[in-house]
């Protein structure tokens, strides 16, 4: 990485050492009392540049909070949906939520299975974003409602009148599968907390030090709690790749379960669930991208994580082109007259705009970030994560509103405007999100200090003759 | 659920509509009649033009062939009360249901307004109330008590009068017969200038109405999706409205 923190420690020690092993964080000279101070600094400085970014957050969310109300109030009407177009943008941008939360468990569960160190600094950013991602995402199945004060009777809970919900509809999937996912992402996140939280409470006084000592449960940091902690991580990351690939398969169900051309497919399960991954690593990169120059963490997020989270962002881009493309020829083969409708709406009619932004924002990313130069530089990397959510984005817009649109009775075709009210409230969720995490990151250490304390027990520099390699023990 | 384990007994009933297309003139007043039987909100021009009509009967409007030998052909949608209906699984609340007289049924006070229903429709006759109903006077003099008015954030659709049918059921009850074939009569049905509407019960075999559906002229909307409606279409002969 170019700029190099003014703390960073110079290896004057090793003058034969290999320019590429300096760059590693785990091998990183420095004591343990020289991360906690470098995690926890940065927390503390709340500038005017933070207060005016939750200023305008804040404004964003209350505005949409007030066009929430004026929904109820006034009734659905007042958002653009008509007859053939019952979801629109609500169901779009849940289905984009529940995608960003994907990143956060693909990163720590899988990778913490696969025993990948590079993982160690990124792990809570990527939790994080998962809870809170869950959090907006799960708004939208209660301001989609008509009747939203209702909302109770899709909770199985014992009433006088005998009344269930009914488990054949995929929105009781969704209910039960997106709590499950946010209660178990939460405890996920909490579980790996607890040690730097008792880090934190040992470096602070005042409200903050009251915070901490709740929250780290009397951790002291002895042998049989760090075996549990291990014990309980274990058993989480594997609980919790089922529930990751479970919420999105079911995200999609909502649309192929049904008889409407376009949703009815197989392959939709499948095809979210990599979208989801691929949407989310993007967000995952453009955050850690955006925390590292606000909050002065390049001693920790350094170009080797952001190299190693390209690569990732890069495979999942190319699975989700071979889903989307092993849907779209069969769809197109199957020549059924609506589907083809539908096609030729999106390859050549009034959708043509969104398929081709949909397709550039997908595909240009995936040539961009071949090269390691794009997937080191943080202003190229940022720029390119962008694009993705931007093609991720129009891909839902046109599966849920595009394919509305049309069905088999042409009479029936119609379109489709959003409203002040819509647009709003989806404002809502995304400054809501950024207001969550930048709030988040004041509080909570944001760079797992535990986990990278670990591992860099694992990696030494030992000399064999005159090189010097890095050497990685075996743990657990 | 979908599945009516009484609709193949002997005895059972299963309300059927048949529509012949070679009649329809697509004057509408069945949709007229529908309104004023069913205290349908009136949603204005504006909305409707949007696509927020509340109709329960839509006159899908063909056209066929190139100018000037253009032909009009209508056809009207109502909800065809298919036996495997799409709308009915999907539900979370249990809003609709299946009854034992092979409905699809729509509790108004269950719905919530997740309009997944009316999604999965493939005919998309399921009409949702965008905002609160207002009846404008003199409408307001003229609701029918035997329907309730639905209020916003609520998916209806057409039950083929079922006030009716029970009112019927009823009074014949009371009488010790069963109703008379023709003698249950839909506003729909009642008002259509051409006789193009016909009710009756699909599983009595003497009935016009199974007597039609197997005429040779006879068919259901989208028999590929096998949701087994209950509206039959005719439309044979080459007529020119």
């Amino acid at each position: 990485m170019s700029e190099a923190s003014p703390n960073q420690p110079k290896h004057a020690n090793h003058p034969d050492q290999m320019p590429e092993f300096e760059e590693r964080l785990l091998l990183a000279e420095r004591k343990d009392w020289e991360i906690n101070e470098a995690v926890l600094q940065p927390m503390f400085k709340t500038g005017r540049g933070f207060w005016i970014l939750v200023a305008i957050l804040g404004a964003i969310v209350l505005w949409g909070l007030y066009a929430w109300g004026y929904l109820i109030y006034w009734g659905m009407g007042t958002s653009g949906k008509n007859r053939p177009v019952y979801w629109a943008l609500f169901i779009t941008t849940f289905v984009f939520w529940v995608g960003i939360s994907h990143a956060g468990t693909m990163i720590s569960a899988v990778l913490r299975l696969l025993k990948a160190d590079w993982r160690r600094p990124i792990t809570r950013g990527a939790e994080a974003m998962t809870a809170f991602a869950l959090l907006m995402a799960g708004l939208y199945p209660l301001i989609h409602l008509g009747r939203v004060w209702k909302f109770y009777w899709m909770i199985p809970y014992p009433n006088n009148r005998f009344m269930w919900p009914n488990f054949q509809s995929p929105l009781m999937w969704d209910l039960v599968a997106i709590f499950t996912y946010l209660i178990g992402s939460s405890l996920y996140l909490y579980l790996a907390l607890i040690p730097d939280m008792a880090m934190a409470r040992d470096y602070t006084d005042g409200w903050r030090f009251k915070l901490y000592r709740v929250l780290a449960l009397g951790w002291r940091g002895t042998e049989a709690e760090w075996h549990k902690l291990h014990r309980a991580l274990g058993i989480f990351s594997v609980a919790i790749i089922p529930i990751f690939l479970s919420v999105h398969s079911i995200v999609s169900w909502d649309f192929a379960v049904t008889v409407q051309p376009r949703w009815h497919s197989t392959i939709f399960a499948p095809y979210f669930v990599i979208g989801a991954v691929y949407s989310g690593l993007s967000a995952l990169a453009s955050i850690l991208i955006i925390v590292r120059r606000s909050m002065r963490l390049q001693e920790f997020l350094r170009s080797e994580h952001f190299d190693s989270l390209g690569k990732l962002v890069l495979v999942a881009g190319m699975a989700w082109v071979y889903f989307w493309f092993a849907g779209f020829i069969v769809e197109w083969y199957g020549n059924e007259p609506i589907v083809r409708e539908l096609i030729h709406e999106e390859v050549s009619g009034r959708l043509a705009p969104f398929f081709y932004l949909q397709m550039s924002a997908n595909v240009i990313p995936i040539i961009l970030l071949v090269f390691k130069r794009i997937r080191t530089t943080p202003v190229l990397l940022l720029g390119t994560t962008l694009l993705v959510n931007v093609g991720m984005f129009t891909e839902r817009a046109l599966i849920v509103i595009g394919s509305l649109q049309r069905n088999d009775l042409p009479f029936n075709w119609g379109s489709y405007r959003p409203t002040w009210v819509e647009i709003s409230i989806v404002a809502m969720t995304f400054a809501g999100f950024a207001l969550l995490y930048t709030l988040f990151s004041r509080i909570i250490p944001f760079v797992p200090v535990w986990e990278i304390k670990e591992g860099r027990l694992r990696y030494t520099l030992r000399r064999i003759g005159r090189l010097l390699v890095p050497t990685a023990a075996e743990m657990e | 659920m979908a599945k009516d384990a009484n609709q193949s007994v002997e005895g059972s009933i299963r309300w059927a509509l048949v529509v012949d297309l070679d009649r329809c003139t697509g004057c509408q007043a069945c949709v007229v009649a529908c309104h004023a039987e069913n205290n349908m909100q009136i949603v204005g021009e504006k909305e409707a033009a949007y696509g927020r009509w509340t109709h329960w009967i839509i006159i899908h409007r063909y056209w066929e062939g190139e100018y000037p030998n253009v032909k009009a052909r209508f056809m009207p949608v109502m909800c065809q009360q298919c036996t495997e209906a799409p709308c009915e699984p999907v539900c979370p609340v249990f809003a609709t249901y299946h009854n034992e007289e092979g409905l699809n049924a729509q509790i108004y006070n269950r719905c919530i307004g997740t309009r997944f229903c009316g999604n999965a429709c493939p005919y998309k006759v399921r009409v949702y109330n965008w905002f609160r109903p207002e009846f404008p006077e003199p409408l307001a003099e003229q609701l029918n008590p035997d329907v309730s008015i639905r209020t916003r954030g609520i998916i209806e659709k057409c039950t083929f009068c079922i006030q009716r049918i029970r009112r019927t059921e009823i009074d014949a009850r009371a009488e010790g017969r069963s109703p008379a074939d023709g003698e249950i009569q839909p506003a729909c049905v009642q008002t259509c200038p051409t006789s193009a509407l016909l009710f009756g019960d699909l599983n009595d075999p003497d009935s016009r109405v199974s007597q039609l559906a197997h005429s040779h002229r006879s068919f259901r909307l989208l028999p590929e999706l096998g949701t087994d409606p209950g509206v039959i279409y005719l439309k044979g002969g080459e007529v020119n409205v």
